[in-house]
């Protein structure tokens, strides 16, 4: 099984709230891969939105997103692409 | 005087939000606690159909938000329709449902007990953040939960019906867009909740509607049932459950005083003010909400005296764009009926962003890093809201106004912002106007002071007298046991704002007021002899505020204001114009004597 892992800096101002929570649980539904959300030792699923919203990552904070299965490659690309686009917000 | 035996009457303060009296009967909306019912299943073999049953009203529920989702964005919505979005993702949340899902297995209770204690351990969690924005989202895991609830126990929707003759009045713990958007709201004629404020879902709805509401009541739900008797009174902020029946008379008589008051007087909102010796008064109407317009000229607003733009940050997890601003400004300024609008730039502190950074907690936030002094520490924010107005300017007169001024340095960075704005606009070969007036707000008792020099800098002052008074006479508003200083005609207060008046008619500068005292009926003489250019208020103040303008005359205002300030203190002076006015005018002070 492929796993993928990558570790991104948060640049959005408001951190991970609910919107860019939304955001990433959305992507992560789209595959197969099962997606982990780890922040300060804390992991989480990232199909499951309350227990993200739990990790209270602040802007800046680091956030290090796991992918296993076969599209893992793809689901890393689409929430980096995510993360650094700081989820649509100036 | 005789309380009825067999029903309770009680009386519960809120914060009223939207003014006005509505009489009629509860609907509890969304009775969590009081109609579930929690029990243990039988034996094991119940607990499959359990588990489909949650199942079930899970998917229910998911498709109704969805269908609610679709129609918000059909309609114009007054509200991110992302809530939604997150209440479905929390639908879909398998580390939620497992959670429910094993509670029935291993417990063996029903799906509604298992679905509580999901809810518990969920606020239990969300306490434990440090975040207050994060852990203030359970309120979305209830609001889920009360909708799987709903579905549980049968009803596919919660609508609203009519009771009897009357509209129904909404009791609730509290009301999501969700909510709100499928309930007919014609059919509703008050609203009580127990948690929010001003700026909360339920307060919006209300006012955009004209609707009496008070929010805040703590624990109302637990009080009342539906189809309980119930008094929302939303100028004062009371709930009363069950009025006994002289209550009941009193508050149908104040019920009829307000409505005939709206009615008789609003002929007098078209009419200019304009005193019977020519002298004449521009009327402005402070609002928050771009819904609010309609209202405002429809009672005679002739301007926007006061636009807040608070509502654009609270209301939202993200900072607004330079687009969001621009969109509700747009609405505004190119409103027909208006001669201009003065857009106040947000009067905030850093505890108002709570996704932009952590701010340390401020001891006394009404002193503290706040208004144009957060603007002037926060740049960027600062500048993306002054892009916005002077975009807003190429499309109809705007006029800026800078909030909690309280020195010349001030005055003149906010000045040195906008210019910087209005350059990197030109630049990007944005349309902007070729001039915008710069107002200053006066409501720091530094302000009036130093009202000469900052007359220099500016081209109007804008009194707001809430602050005002609260600063000069060193008055927590918050503060009940302080309420009885807190006087507009106390001589000191009366003192200041003629100084501002004086210095900036010296200066050629106009003076507005934005403060609730420019709407107060009893203080107009005053005002007027003061020679304010400009009154801004509430809406509904505005058409009997006319109506008194017309009918009095700028000799007999200074007259009045001359003689007003010879007392020593507030009651002297109160005494004073509450006898010229009852004596003046019989026929509009009469109710207040009740």
């Amino acid at each position: 099984m492929n796993e993928e892992t990558i570790t991104l800096k948060l640049k959005n101002k408001l951190g991970l709230h609910a919107r860019s929570a939304a955001s990433i649980v959305k992507v992560a539904l789209q595959f197969k891969s099962k997606i982990y959300i780890e922040h300060k030792g804390q992991t989480v699923d990232g199909d499951s939105i309350l227990d993200i919203l739990t990790l209270a990552c602040p802007y800046g904070g680091m956030l290090t997103i796991r992918a296993q299965g076969d599209d893992a490659a793809a689901a890393i690309k689409e929430l980096e692409k995510l993360v650094e686009n700081k989820f649509g917000e100036n | 005087m005789n309380p009825d035996e067999t029903t309770k009457t009680f009386v519960i303060k809120g914060v009223g939000v939207s003014p006005g009296i509505a009489i009629g009967k509860c609907y509890r909306f969304d009775p969590l606690d009081s109609t579930v019912s929690f029990y243990k299943l039988k034996d094991a073999s119940l607990i499959p159909a359990e588990v489909r049953r949650f199942r079930k009203a899970i998917k229910d529920s998911g498709q109704q938000l969805l269908e609610i989702q679709k129609n918000l964005r059909k309609e114009k919505v007054i509200e991110p329709v992302y809530v939604i979005d997150v209440h479905i993702l929390i639908l879909k949340d398998k580390i939620f449902i497992n959670r429910t899902i094993n509670y029935i297995r291993s417990q063996g209770v029903n799906a509604e007990w298992a679905l509580r204690m999901t809810l518990d351990h969920y606020k239990q969690i969300f306490d434990g953040v440090k975040d207050d924005y994060i852990s203030s989202r359970v309120s979305d895991v209830q609001h889920v939960v009360q909708r799987i609830l709903r579905n549980l126990s049968g009803e596919k929707r919660e609508v609203v019906w009519e009771v009897g003759h009357e509209g129904v009045i909404i009791v609730s713990h509290d009301l999501s867009p969700a909510d709100t958007a499928q309930m007919k709201l014609e059919k509703i004629s008050g609203f009580a909740t127990d948690s929010g404020g001003r700026t909360s879902h339920t307060a919006i709805v209300a006012r955009s509607l004209e609707l009496p509401a008070v929010v805040g009541l703590d624990n109302l739900t637990r009080f009342v049932h539906s189809g309980d008797e119930i008094i929302v009174d939303g100028t004062s902020g009371l709930v009363v459950v069950n009025p006994y029946s002289d209550m009941l008379k009193r508050y149908e008589e104040k019920r009829r005083h307000y409505n005939a008051a709206k009615d008789e007087y609003l002929k007098y909102g078209k009419l200019p003010a304009v005193t019977l010796d020519n002298h004449n008064v521009q009327i402005g109407c402070n609002i928050e909400f771009v819904e609010e317009i309609p209202s405002a000229i429809a009672h005679g607003a002739e301007n926007i005296g006061l636009y807040r733009t608070e509502f654009l940050y609270i209301y939202r997890d993200d900072l607004p764009t330079e687009e969001d601003h621009f969109e509700n400004y747009r609405q505004v300024v190119t409103e027909k009926n208006l001669s201009w609008s003065t857009i106040r730039t947000f009067d905030l502190g850093g505890d108002k962003f709570p996704n932009y950074q952590k701010q340390a907690k401020e001891l006394n936030p009404q002193m503290g890093l706040r208004a144009i002094r957060f603007c002037l520490k926060e740049v960027e924010i600062f500048k993306t809201q002054l892009r916005a107005i002077w975009r807003a300017s190429a499309l109809g007169k705007t006029k800026i106004l800078f909030p909690m001024i309280s020195s010349v340095d001030e005055i003149r960075e906010a000045k040195s912002l906008l210019e910087e704005t209005r350059q990197e606009l030109l630049a990007r070969g944005e349309k902007i106007a070729s001039k915008m007036e710069i107002g200053a707000m006066i409501e720091v008792p530094a302000a009036v002071v130093i009202a000469d020099k900052l007359a220099r800098e500016v081209d109007f002052f804008s009194i707001g007298t809430n602050d005002l008074i609260q600063y000069s006479l060193a008055i927590d508003r918050a503060n009940e046991r302080l309420t009885y200083m807190y006087d507009p005609l106390n001589p000191a207060v009366l003192r200041l704002i003629k100084r501002v008046t004086d210095v900036a008619r010296k200066a050629g500068i106009r003076t507005a007021m934005c403060g609730e005292m420019a709407g107060d009926p009893l203080c107009v003489l005053i005002l007027l002899g003061m020679e304010l250019d400009e009154l801004s208020m509430n809406h509904l103040a505005i058409p009997r505020i006319k109506k008194i303008i017309r009918e009095s005359t700028l000799e007999e205002s200074k007259a009045l204001l001359k003689k007003a300030l010879t007392f020593d203190t507030a009651s002297e002076v109160r005494s004073c114009v509450c006898d010229y006015m009852a004596r003046r005018f019989p026929d509009e002070f009469k109710i207040q004597e009740d």
